[in-house]
C-alpha cells in the first residue's frame, strides 16, 4: 500500500461551466478500499466521474499508476436500456471489450471468465434471462459480473448499494473485499456509517467545494462531545447509522 | 400456382421484386435497431428530409439517379443531426422537434418538385415507382443493400452494446459515436434506397413494420433480425401480387402488406401467454 495508485494535485472538478469540487490535492496508495463520503449534491459523483476520464480536469493534474489505467467505473444512475433483447451472459461479456474489441471471437478463456463471474455473483441461474426480466438487485449484480470481466486495477463505484437488498449488499461487498485482496485500488460512494467504519481504511470526505483523505478510524473517532462541531455535522448529514 | 408465378414474367415485375429483396435485406434489419432505439419517428423525419434533397438535386441536375441520390442522402443526414441536436438543446422533447422537421421537409419537398411539376409526376415521389425502375436504380439499391449489410457487420458488436448501455460502451474506450453515426448513414443510405422504390412516404414501411413484428415474437436479437427479413421478403412479395391482380399502386400495397403481417402477429401475440421464466430454468 505504499505507491499511489492515483495521485491529484491541485485539481478541480466539474461541469455546464460551474466548479464543484476545487483544489484538491491527494494520493491513494495501491490496493486500498476508499469510502467517497459526502452530502447529496457535494460533488462525490462529479469528482469520481472526472477521476473516471468522463468529465474533464478544470484543473491541475491527475495521475494514474501504470496498471491504474485499467479502470472500471459502475456510474450511479446504471444507463442500461433494460427492454433490449440481451441476456444475462451477453451483457456479462460486454466487460470483456476490451479484450475481443469489435472482431475477435469469444475465446474459451473469456467464456470461462464469464462463467466464473456469473458464478461470483450468484448469476449462474438465470444467465439466459433477459436482462429485462431482472429484479434491481440482480441487475446490479450483472454490473459487478461485468466489473470482474473488466479486470480493472482501480475500481470506482458510485453509490453501488443503493436501492439494493441487505443479502445483495453483503454479496457485492465481498466482491469488493475481494478485490482488495487482490490488490485493486477501489473507491467507492457510501452513505453506510458501518460499512466504513469496518470495510474502508480510507475516507475521502467532499464537502463545502474540498476533497480530502483521511484515515477512517481518525475520522469517525468522534465523540459525543463533540456534538456541534464542523467535522460531527458533516458525518451526522452524509451518513447514516 | 400461376397466380403466383405468372405476374413474374413481365420484366417490370421482375425488377420491382429485386428492388423489394434488396430492400428487405438492408432495410429490415436496419429497421430492427432502429425499433430498439426508439428511432422509428427519426426514421419517419429522414425519409421525408430525403423528397426536399432529391429535388434540390434535380432541381440542379435534372432527372440524374447520381444527383437525386446524393442530395437525398445529404439531407437525410442533416435532418438526422440537425433533430438530434435541437432535441439535446432545446426544451423540446424529441418527438416534437422531429414532427417539426417532418413536416417542414415534407412541405418544402412538394414545394420544390411542384416548381417543375410537369417533368416530375409528385405521386412517384411521394409513392414511389417500384414497377418502373431503371437498371441504374436497381443497382443503387442493391449496391446499398449490400453497403448495408457488411457495414452493419462491420458495426454490430459496437452497436449492440452502445444500445444496450451506451455509458458503458463510452467508458470501455469503444467506438461509441462511429457507432452512433454509422448506424445513422446507413439508416440514411436504405431510406434513400426506400425512396427511389417505395417514395418519401412509404419508404419507412419496409424498415419499420417487419421489425415491429419480429419484435414481438422474439426475446432475442439474432432472432429478431431473422424475422424481420422474412417479413419483409413476405410483405414485398404479398404487395407486388396483390398490386397486380387488383390493378392497385405498387408502393401502397407493399406496405398495406406489410402492415397486415404486423397486425396478425400483433393479434396472435395478444393472444399468446407472455412467458415465464422459474429460478432454475435457466442455465449458464
Amino acid at each position: 500500500m505504499s505507491a499511489a495508485a492515483l495521485t491529484l494535485t491541485g485539481v478541480s472538478a466539474g461541469y455546464g461551466g460551474q466548479t464543484t469540487v476545487a483544489d484538491v490535492s491527494l494520493a491513494v496508495p495501491a490496493g486500498a478500499r476508499v469510502a467517497v463520503i459526502g452530502t447529496n449534491g457535494a460533488g462525490k459523483s462529479t469528482l469520481l466521474r472526472t477521476i473516471a476520464g468522463e468529465l474533464p480536469l478544470l484543473a491541475g493534474q491527475m495521475r494514474r499508476c501504470e496498471t491504474c489505467a485499467r479502470m472500471g467505473y459502475l456510474p450511479q444512475a446504471a444507463t442500461v436500456d433494460r427492454r433490449f433483447p440481451i441476456t444475462v451472459y451477453e451483457f456479462v461479456a460486454m466487460g470483456a471489450w476490451q479484450r475481443m474489441g469489435v472482431f475477435r471471437r469469444m475465446s474459451p478463456a473469456v467464456r470461462q471468465s464469464i462463467a466464473n463471474a456469473l458464478e461470483r455473483t450468484g448469476l449462474g441461474a438465470v444467465s439466459r434471462r433477459p436482462i429485462g426480466e431482472l429484479s434491481g438487485g440482480q441487475l446490479q449484480r450483472a454490473r459487478f459480473a461485468r466489473l470482474i470481466l473488466q479486470d480493472a486495477a482501480m475500481l470506482l463505484l458510485d453509490e453501488p448499494f443503493a436501492g439494493v437488498d441487505r443479502p445483495t449488499r453483503e454479496a457485492l461487498m465481498q466482491l469488493v473485499d475481494s478485490w482488495h485482496a487482490e490488490g485493486r485500488t477501489t473507491l467507492v460512494v457510501l452513505h453506510d456509517v458501518e460499512l466504513v467504519r469496518q470495510r474502508f481504511e480510507l475516507c475521502l470526505t467532499v464537502d463545502d467545494g474540498h476533497a480530502q483523505l483521511t484515515p477512517t478510524a481518525e475520522l469517525l473517532a468522534v465523540r459525543p462531545a463533540d456534538a456541534g462541531t464542523a467535522r460531527h455535522d458533516f458525518l451526522r448529514n452524509a451518513l447514516r447509522a | 400456382m400461376n397466380w403466383l408465378i405468372d405476374p413474374f414474367e413481365f420484366e417490370f415485375m421482375r425488377g420491382a421484386l429485386a428492388a423489394c429483396v434488396a430492400l428487405s435485406l438492408g432495410a429490415a434489419p436496419i429497421g430492427v435497431f432502429m425499433l430498439l432505439r426508439r428511432m422509428s419517428l427519426m426514421g419517419d423525419a429522414i425519409s421525408h428530409a430525403i423528397l426536399p434533397g432529391a429535388a434540390i438535386g434535380y432541381l440542379i441536375a435534372g432527372l440524374s439517379l447520381g444527383a437525386m441520390t446524393l442530395g437525398g442522402i445529404v439531407a437525410g443526414v442533416a435532418v438526422a443531426l440537425a433533430a438530434g441536436a435541437v432535441a439535446r438543446r432545446s426544451a423540446l422533447r424529441e418527438d416534437a422537434s422531429l414532427a417539426a422537421f417532418y413536416l417542414i421537409s415534407l412541405a418544402i419537398g412538394v414545394l420544390l418538385v411542384s416548381l417543375r411539376s410537369r417533368n416530375v409526376d409528385l405521386l412517384h415521389v411521394l409513392f414511389g415507382s417500384v414497377l418502373s425502375l431503371d437498371a441504374d436504380t436497381l443497382l443503387l439499391i442493391g449496391g446499398i443493400a449490400t453497403v448495408s449489410l457488411f457495414g452493419l457487420a462491420l458495426l454490430y458488436r459496437p452497436l449492440v452494446i452502445e444500445c444496450a448501455d451506451p455509458a458503458f460502451l463510452r467508458q470501455a474506450g469503444g467506438p461509441g459515436s462511429i457507432a452512433h453515426m454509422g448506424f445513422l448513414l446507413l439508416a440514411v443510405l436504405n431510406l434513400v434506397a426506400g425512396f427511389h422504390a417505395l417514395g418519401t412516404l412509404m419508404a419507412v414501411g419496409i424498415m419499420v413494420l417487419p421489425a415491429a413484428g419480429a419484435r414481438l415474437l422474439s426475446d432475442r436479437l439474432d432472432t429478431m433480425l431473422a424475422l424481420s427479413v422474412g417479413f419483409a421478403l413476405a410483405g414485398s412479395v404479398g404487395g407486388l401480387l396483390t398490386s397486380y391482380h387488383l390493378d392497385v399502386p405498387a408502393g401502397p400495397a407493399v406496405v398495406m402488406s406489410l402492415g397486415l403481417i404486423y397486425l396478425t402477429v400483433l393479434l396472435a401475440s395478444a393472444a399468446r401467454p407472455r412467458r415465464h421464466w422459474s429460478a432454475g430454468e435457466a442455465t449458464a
